[in-house]
């Protein structure tokens, strides 16, 4: 069989959206299939190109992989560009001379920054935001400089500024037009994203035109403004938008828009009708497409008809929704209201800064578009009603305002049509999802593996698990909550029974309870639940065997089988003398040592059987354990307070020791974090906490079930100006109620929304005692309190409990296999080709 | 006629009873090899000795596991990546093409005994 020839100009996100596509398809053995590139690199994420200052590399943004490729059977020239297209031939030539013949070809040019004809804007510290080479660039002209502008108050622009920001910059917008991101935003959205972008440290110039960008002295550069204004400034770099890279169909004499851009018709063809233009170097309808969702269905709509499929593209939604400069920013449809007709309901609150405007017809029956600042939390639904032309509820405005009882009125997934889009990245379909979960995915993850949604830019997860659950509902699958295969009760009814019937040990709560002989989930738990309950220390024989590996040894495992020691510095206040003791410590037994989030340190490398030598170091120093390892309260992190800062209210040091050293060493059903913060300015950042405590004029305000990591959530606001009795009865219930009711591994966070009646709820348990159980949870908290014992002390003096922390159970050797090299003066595990070259002799 | 190589295993004395830890492992080196030796009272056999070595965390690691039952089977929870090994042949769970070598144990007495061919 002869194959037909593909060949590919251009390697960025849609052209490889392309490639990826077709790979998976049966058809790709009917192809042989070649691909230029450009840059040096295969594609990679360029929505998320800003990330690259944010410590994410280049690995992490790549989206095709040389080897990835070469699975794929593709031939892939990298660092290698079209130059000419030969139509009559159907040849492509390149920049190192190739010519390759083909019957079908794809122009995957993408676009160029625009950067406005200002004469001085060629200087060698003006720079365009596009590749990763451009990032370099920019990143090693920051290091010289303290500020940096950047042309162009569009959505490129502001991540831009957030680039420089993130480099240290003090860093301006210069914007022609009067108002920022004027495609997306109306006027009031624009004004208050500019409040809080300047609320964020960067300046923002409108309605400003720049007129000549100068050298003076030291070669800074001087940019002068319309109007003798001008600015100062070590950098520029411009973002004033796109422009299609179509010069080399242009020189193929393929037909071009006015203003540039490759006309296509509904099927992705250019005027030669086997060349395909996809992506943002392609006009339909007089229209670019800059979103990378367009593009993509653009290549899924070539893949097909090249597979023999019949599909159309007929332009895309262009909403939008993300974070910039740490602002959520939604825009939908007609944002500006432009079409006749259109009435608006427009929320704005000034306090919180929060932007939320509808566009609806004179009827207020459809949603026409909308605008989102500050809180972009209804942007999934509203996206829903403008994408299916739903009937907007008999009071629209409910969708944008608060909710003053109860939960915001969310659009039930029933309500959806089959045929709304979930995931517009990679067009699934709710009645795809449907399909998946009738054809026996069981859980979110089952449906984004078979369908890929919510794998994109991931901006549909919630919507999509809304979805999958109403659907799993509806096919009466039953949600199984059992702990583990041997004990079918939730970790809640185990810990009542635990205590209840006072069960002390696993044995008897696996005989009574239980079946076979239980797990690395139901051992733990149970552990965890003694814990909470009677408090034993976790290495008392019955419990030993119990405990995760952590827990066992009282130091969390490192990768290379060594520990890492962690000492309890209470609201990270320490003294010089003990700050030298960590010192000297970690000098003896060459750990390394890193400063923690937590306002700790953390000491690495100590081999098993060190572990009690060193604990009776920092022991007899006055050290106890810090719990890093268990599934307990881990620090409380505080600022100065009154005590040190000019703008403190209250002793929020103080405070902290008094948090930390009432609730260490209590056992949860996962970590908790607290931090006190001594004003407003929130310093300690409480709100990212479990437990968060905010300093007032009157006393303290309480927030709860705030996290940070993967998946972070805001405190919410749960009590105001508490005194310190009432702020700590409060906290003791809201922690024993979670410690009694919550699930397994289940963080605050999660635990107070999936609690039926949530923070209200909360409120009437804890404030109101509804239950009745308020003075039952302060009983056991002060119990847990009262029965307190750094495990680690108790630990270095019972032989029985360090029997496990010898390396060796038969000899003093020490593991061989563990390796160190040295990195900037401390040790590190040696990686494995590192080990593999110390074992070979030079 | 072919020969027949034979080697000779013998039962090598490990460690105490008293070295052992109730219902979780500890780790002898016996030669230059790491073994892992798991104390179960309640369970037939009580012994079990599997290589320490985590093939897939690199590290010498298993001794320091949790026991888990898995569909009835006992097995040791990798500390570092949770992978399960069975404890009577060290098959990992997980990945079929791992298995860890395992080793013949038993009491005499007081003494561990375990024979490793050397």
């Amino acid at each position: 069989m002869v194959k037909q020839k593909i060949v590919v100009i251009g390697n960025g996100m849609v052209g490889h959206h392309f490639l990826e596509q077709l790979a998976n398809r049966p058809e790709r053995e009917l192809f042989d299939v070649l691909v230029f590139c450009a840059e040096p690199r295969p594609a990679y994420d360029r929505v998320h190109l800003s990330e690259y200052f944010g410590g994410r590399t280049a690995d992490d943004l790549a989206m095709g992989k040389v080897e990835q490729y070469r699975e794929w059977g593709y031939d892939l020239r990298l660092n290698d560009a079209a130059v000419n297209i030969d139509r009559d031939n159907k040849v492509v030539t390149s920049a190192s001379g190739a010519s390759e013949a083909y019957d079908h070809l794809i122009l995957a040019t993408g676009s160029y920054p625009f950067v406005p004809p200002i004469p001085g804007h060629e200087h060698e510290k003006c720079f365009v935001y596009r590749t990763l080479e451009d990032l370099d660039k920019i990143q090693a002209a920051a290091k010289q400089g303290k500020v940096g502008v950047v042309v162009g108050g569009g959505l490129l622009g502001l991540e831009a500024a957030n680039a420089l920001k993130q480099l240290g910059l003090e860093a301006h917008v210069v914007e022609f037009a009067p108002g920022l991101m004027s495609v997306q935003l109306d006027e009031g959205g624009s004004k208050l994203l500019r409040d809080k972008i300047e609320e964020l440290g960067v300046t923002v110039h409108t309605s400003t035109a720049t007129e000549l960008i100068e050298e003076v002295d030291g070669g800074r550069l001087r940019m002068n403004f319309k109007g003798d204004k001008s600015l100062d400034t070590d950098l520029i770099v411009f973002s004033a938008g796109i422009r299609p890279e179509d010069s080399l169909a242009k020189s193929a004499g393929i037909e071009l828009g006015q203003r540039g851009g490759i006309v296509i018709d509904n099927q992705c063809r250019t005027s030669d009708k086997n060349i395909f233009a996809i992506g943002e170097c392609a006009l339909f309808n007089n229209f670019i497409y800059g979103l990378v969702a367009p593009g993509y269905t653009m290549a899924r709509t070539a893949v097909s008809l090249l597979c023999g499929e019949a599909a159309e593209f007929n332009g895309a939604d262009m909403s939008t929704k993300l974070k910039l400069l740490g602002v959520d920013v939604g825009s939908i449809g007609d944002a500006h209201g432009r079409a006749e007709g259109s009435a608006a309901i427009t929320f704005v609150d000034e306090q919180t800064g929060v932007y939320k405007r509808m566009i609806t017809d004179s009827e207020g029956k459809k949603l026409r578009g909308a605008v989102l600042v500050g809180d972009a939390a209804d942007y999934d639904t509203l996206l829903q009603y403008h994408l299916n032309d739903m009937d907007l509820p008999e009071h629209p405005e409910q969708l944008i305002l608060p909710a003053l009882d109860g939960a915001a009125p969310t659009l039930g997934a029933d309500a959806l049509p089959d045929t709304a889009t979930i995931c517009s990245c990679h067009n699934v379909s709710k009645g795809d999802i449907v399909g998946a979960v009738q054809g026996g995915c069981c859980s979110v993850g089952e449906v984004k593996d078979c369908t890929k949604a919510a794998t994109g830019c991931g901006g549909c997860a919630a919507l999509l698990k809304n979805v999958v659950d109403t659907e799993l509902a509806a096919l009466g699958v039953e949600v199984n909550n059992d702990l583990c295969p041997h004990f079918p009760y939730t970790r809640q009814e185990i810990f009542h029974m635990v205590q209840v019937e006072e069960i002390k040990t696993f044995d008897e709560l696996l005989h009574k309870h239980g079946s076979g002989k239980g797990c690395e989930i139901c051992k733990p738990t149970a552990a965890s639940i003694f814990a909470s309950l009677w408090n034993d220390h976790i290495l008392e024989k019955p419990h030993v065997g119990l405990q995760d590996t952590n827990d066992t040894f009282m130091a969390n495992m490192q990768k290379n089988g060594t520990y890492s020691v962690v000492p309890r510095i209470a609201g990270g206040e320490i003294t010089p003398e003990k700050l030298i003791v960590l010192g000297e410590v970690a000098k003896k037994y060459d750990l390394y040592t890193k400063i923690t989030g937590g306002q700790r340190i953390d000491l690495f490398g100590a081999r098993l059987e060190e572990l009690p030598e060193i604990w009776r170091e920092l022991t007899d120093a006055g050290f106890e354990t810090g719990h890093a390892y268990g599934k307990s309260l881990r620090t409380v992190k505080s600022c100065v307070g009154s005590t040190w800062c000019r703008f403190g209210v209250q002793d929020s040091v103080g405070m902290a020791l008094t948090v930390e050293n009432r609730y260490k060493g209590l056992r949860s059903p996962h970590k908790i974090k607290m931090a006190v913060s001594g004003c407003t300015r929130e310093c300690a950042e409480a709100q990212s906490k479990d437990i968060g405590v905010i300093a007032t004029e009157n006393g303290w305000n309480l927030y709860v079930c705030g996290n940070g990591g993967m998946r972070p959530r805001h405190a919410d606001l749960f009590a105001t100006d508490l005194d310190d009795v009432t702020l700590i009865k409060y906290i003791d219930r809201v922690l024993m109620f979670y410690v009694r009711t919550a699930d397994k591994l289940q963080r605050t966070s999660v635990w107070l929304e999936n609690l039926e009646g949530g923070l209200d709820y909360l409120r009437e348990v804890v404030i109101e005692d509804k239950l009745g159980i308020g003075e039952e949870l302060e009983r056991q908290m002060g119990n847990v309190v009262g029965t307190y014992q750094c495990e680690w002390k108790t630990a270095i003096n019972d032989p029985e409990m360090l029997k496990r922390f010898r390396q060796f159970v038969n000899t003093d050797e020490k593991d061989e296999k563990i390796v160190f090299v040295e990195e900037r003066q401390q040790r590190r595990p040696a990686t494995e080709e590192e080990i593999v070259k110390i074992a070979e002799p030079a | 006629m072919s020969e027949v190589a034979i080697t000779r295993t013998e039962w090598l004395q490990v460690c105490k009873r008293s070295d052992l830890v109730a219902n979780s492992g500890v780790c002898a080196l016996v030669g230059d090899r790491q073994v892992a030796l798991f104390f179960l009272p309640d369970q037939e056999p009580q012994l079990y000795a599997i290589d320490n070595w985590d093939p897939i965390a690199n590290a010498g690691v298993i001794g320091r596991g949790l026991v888990a039952e898995i569909d009835g089977e006992l097995t040791v929870a990798s500390p570092l990546y949770k992978q399960h090994y069975r404890l009577n042949d060290g098959q990992c769970l997980e990945e079929e093409d791992i298995k860890l070598d395992s080793f013949p144990i038993a009491f005499e007495g007081d003494d561990v005994l375990i024979k490793i061919d050397q």
